[in-house]
């Protein structure tokens, strides 16, 4: 007889590897690569929009007229053309010359991701706290559960990360004897929740973190992806000191080269240099040289330009689509910029019990569970406009809406028996044994609804913390996230 | 032809597969998994082999360059309604595995366990009830009769689907209508059946030309005691005996009732008898599958490698047979 678990290295792993297991609700994104399927849960950009033909010339040319160039390998910190190309990226936005920014204080990363895991590898030891917008990024999610920190959100509403519930987190790390490593923040058109900090609450959180000692990591990947006006001025171009600031060219450009950076004080930058050579000993030669050649000869600006008229179209479809046709009883953001929309569903709706039914449906969302760090969240779901046409997120929506319609008949009719037996109100437990019993709940962070204006009822929540037992497990993989 | 009325197989050398994966179903991730593996099995057995999803495109393939046999490593409903069986029987093309009309009895969880009991096969005592039925007659007072009758722990699954998705075990009535939503996120149908608590063993059945035969028994030992999804797909989370550890009178008896199944529900090439040995050794059958996993963590691969056999090597065997019936 032979007995097997088919992995003869369980005894082997590190600690961070538990948890990493087959998730069904990933098995269901499968299905959404198929074209029958309205996916409105992926982050890509319409890349379709960029002028494919003169990129694939340029291309050409970097190999056969650059190639001993940009076919060989590099420095560290990346090419200095490509750091002066981001210096004036970044000037765009406000992040200068005068404010410091410098091409020598740039570090070019593999995409956003390798930014973030570098900021994680310089700063954070296991059990240390990092606090984040609850929702959060899914991908800084599982780079924060790689370093074995823990994650306290806090919450937001409308006009983005709330400033009282900031200084309460940070207060309830220290009543633990413990201070947080830093805060972890999209301020600007915020993955998942589509919210902007406004400008007196960007001082605000500045002043907080300022006072309390604590390190910003600012990530702004779609900043220059306004529809409605200007965004406010990032957190870096109002101050030189504690603020690292993380960017990439996945969204301005194509995500496919995996070009991000970061932009961080000379003593720091030293060391992230050092441990991307550790990593991935530079990056690559040929990409640097396609988005620095891209932005030096192509008309990036207008091609942003239509970028946003793109996605402005295609949010303003999901917005109106929403409102003609989701149940009453669902709220959603209405984002100035970006990629997404966070919806609230009906009370009592569950999103990632909800997928099954929504596939069956040809329709794919990101259940809100996969961007907190604890898996909670399961009312909202995450919605994006960038990728599919007009008329594909209507349909998309209008599936949608009929699945939340199934959904709430459904638990009306066994809401009397859940009535009967209070703890039915509980999630279905999988097979075998029962579940051990939940933890008493924690107070209910806020989510950025419409109606979730009003900041005294925000303030009132508690932070959560939060070891994630498996980060991403609830949403798609890499080229959906 | 033979006395069955079937061409003699062709050469394997000479065969050319095509194996079909994926699909629109909650498995389409298994499924891809499983035909990656079949075609690699395939091949490395020296045969022509292809791998195809099942979309628009198929049926042209079919038509401009048939092949000798599918393979068919679709779970779900497309791969194991009987379906798309029935689409390859229009266009003339023999697959491995059971016909339509098999298919879609076992596929259908309570409709095959009709078939089981009027075989005098044992199966857990079950109701099978579409969602309609709770909001016409009144979850609560439908509740209540399946708990009279069936008594608790009970067993809540989709009535048609696999992996384990949507299933849940209820120990207490008031976790029922919760395990009733779950599962109907899957299927418009619910089966509840009588939970039986033992070992849980897969016997798979396959036939190379010398009738039926079972291969030995696997017996599942999820390490937390739950055989969801992660634990079916994820190596290091369950423990595989095979053979299981049955007494050599259990595993006959586990055998013959496991090739009973396969003979009342007319399945054809291979298949797979989902049963739990309950404290007296006593076999139920749970579930029967058309088109087993044929992935890493399977237990159809699992079986074959006890048994002694090539994976490949059967899998030629079984597309040959498939072949001459064309």
């Amino acid at each position: 007889m032979s007995s097997t678990t088919l992995d003869d290295y369980t005894d082997r792993y590190a600690q961070r590897v538990a948890g990493m297991t087959a998730s069904e609700i990933r098995a269901l994104f499968a299905v959404a690569s198929r074209p029958e399927v309205v996916s409105l849960a992926g982050g890509a950009p319409y890349v379709a929009a960029l002028p494919l033909d003169a990129v694939g010339e340029m291309l050409g040319r970097l190999g056969s007229e650059h190639g001993p160039t940009t076919l060989q390998y590099g420095i560290g910190q990346g090419t200095l053309d490509l750091r002066e190309q981001i210096c004036e990226v970044m000037a765009l936005s406000g992040i200068d010359v005068a404010c410091g920014a410098s091409p020598e204080d740039v570090v070019v990363t593999v995409g956003g991701q390798q930014a973030l895991d570098l900021v994680a590898r310089l700063f954070l030891d296991p059990g240390d706290v990092v606090l984040a917008e609850g929702p959060t990024y899914v991908g800084a999610l599982g780079v924060f559960q790689a370093a074995q920190a823990r994650v306290v959100h806090v919450a937001m509403d409308d006009h983005g990360l709330v400033p009282e519930a900031l200084e309460e987190a940070i207060a309830s790390v220290r009543a633990t004897g413990r201070r947080a490593k830093f805060l972890y923040t999209i301020p600007t058109y915020q993955n998942p929740a589509g919210v902007t900090l406004t400008d007196d609450r960007r001082e605000r959180v500045l002043d907080i973190c300022e006072r309390a000692g604590l390190l910003v990591i600012e990530d702004d990947p779609y900043g220059q992806l306004g529809f409605d006006g200007e965004a406010p001025a990032p957190l870096r171009a109002r101050r030189r000191a504690g603020v690292l600031y993380l960017s990439t060219f996945s969204k301005t450009f194509a995500p496919g080269f995996r070009v991000g950076w970061i932009l961080a004080p000379h003593a720091v930058r030293d060391k992230l240099v050092v441990a991307s050579e550790a990593q991935i000993l530079c990056p690559s030669a040929f990409a640097q040289a396609a988005v620095c050649t891209y932005f030096a000869t192509m008309p990036w600006r207008e091609q942003l330009k239509s970028f946003r008229e793109i996605y402005r179209e295609r949010r303003d479809t999901l917005l109106a689509s929403l409102a003609d046709l989701m149940p009453a009883g669902t709220t959603w953001t209405r984002p100035g910029g970006g990629l997404f929309v966070w919806a609230t569903l009906p009370r009592g709706l569950d999103s990632k019990a909800m997928m099954p039914r929504a596939i069956a449906a040809r329709v794919a969302y990101v259940p809100g569970t996969g961007f907190y760090a604890d898996g909670t969240g399961h009312q909202h779901l995450r919605l994006n406009f960038s990728f599919s046409p007009p008329e594909r997120i209507r349909e998309g929506v209008r599936r949608l809406a009929g699945v939340v319609e199934q959904e709430l008949a459904l638990r009306s009719v066994f809401a009397a028996a859940a009535d009967d037996h209070p703890a039915a109100t509980a999630p279905p437990a999988p097979p075998a044994p029962p579940a051990p019993p939940a933890a008493p709940a924690a107070p209910a962070v806020r989510a950025p609804t419409a109606a979730a204006v009003t900041a005294a009822a925000t303030v009132a929540t508690a932070p959560r913390e939060h070891r994630r037992a498996r980060p991403g497990a609830d949403a798609p993989g890499p080229d959906l996230a | 032809m033979n006395a069955a009325g079937t061409a003699q197989p062709p050469d394997p050398a000479d065969l050319r597969v095509l194996v079909l994966a994926g699909g629109l179903s909650y498995e389409r991730e298994v499924s891809l998994r499983s035909g990656r593996r079949v075609l690699d099995a395939l091949r490395g057995a020296g045969v022509e082999a292809d791998l195809r999803d099942a979309d628009v495109a198929l049926l042209p393939a079919l038509a401009a360059d048939p092949p000798d046999a599918v393979v068919i490593a679709l779970h779900g409903a497309t791969g194991e309604d009987g379906s798309l069986r029935g689409v390859l029987d229009l266009c003339g093309v023999p697959y491995v595995g059971c016909d339509a009309r098999a298919a879609r009895v076992a596929w259908d969880k309570p409709s095959a366990k009709a078939v089981l009991r009027e075989a005098g096969i044992v199966t857990p005592d079950w109701v099978a009830l579409p969602h309609d039925r709770f909001s016409e007659l009144g979850a609560v007072a439908v509740l209540d009769r399946i708990v009279d009758h069936l008594g608790l722990p009970l067993m809540v699954k989709p009535a048609q689907g696999g992996s384990g998705l949507g299933a849940a075990v209820v120990r207490d009535a008031a976790a029922l209508p919760a395990a009733m939503v779950g599962c109907f996120a899957y299927d418009s149908t619910a089966l509840v059946e009588h939970y039986v608590p033992g070992a849980d063993i897969a016997v798979s059945i396959v036939d190379t030309g010398n009738g039926p035969r079972p291969l030995p028994p696997v017996e599942i030992a999820p390490s937390n005691g739950v055989y969801d999804y992660a634990a079916r797909y994820t190596p290091g989370l369950t423990m595989w005996h095979v053979p299981a550890r049955l007494s050599p009178h259990v595993e006959q008896s586990v055998a013959e009732t496991a090739l009973a199944a396969h003979a009342a529900l007319g399945l054809r090439d291979l298949s797979r008898v989902d049963l739990i040995v309950d404290e007296h050794g006593r076999p139920h059958v749970l579930d029967m599958n058309v088109s087993p996993g044929l992935t890493e963590t399977s237990l159809l691969p699992m079986a074959v490698q006890a048994a002694g056999l090539d994976l490949g090597k059967l899998l030629v065997t079984l597309a040959a047979r498939a072949a001459a019936r064309r």
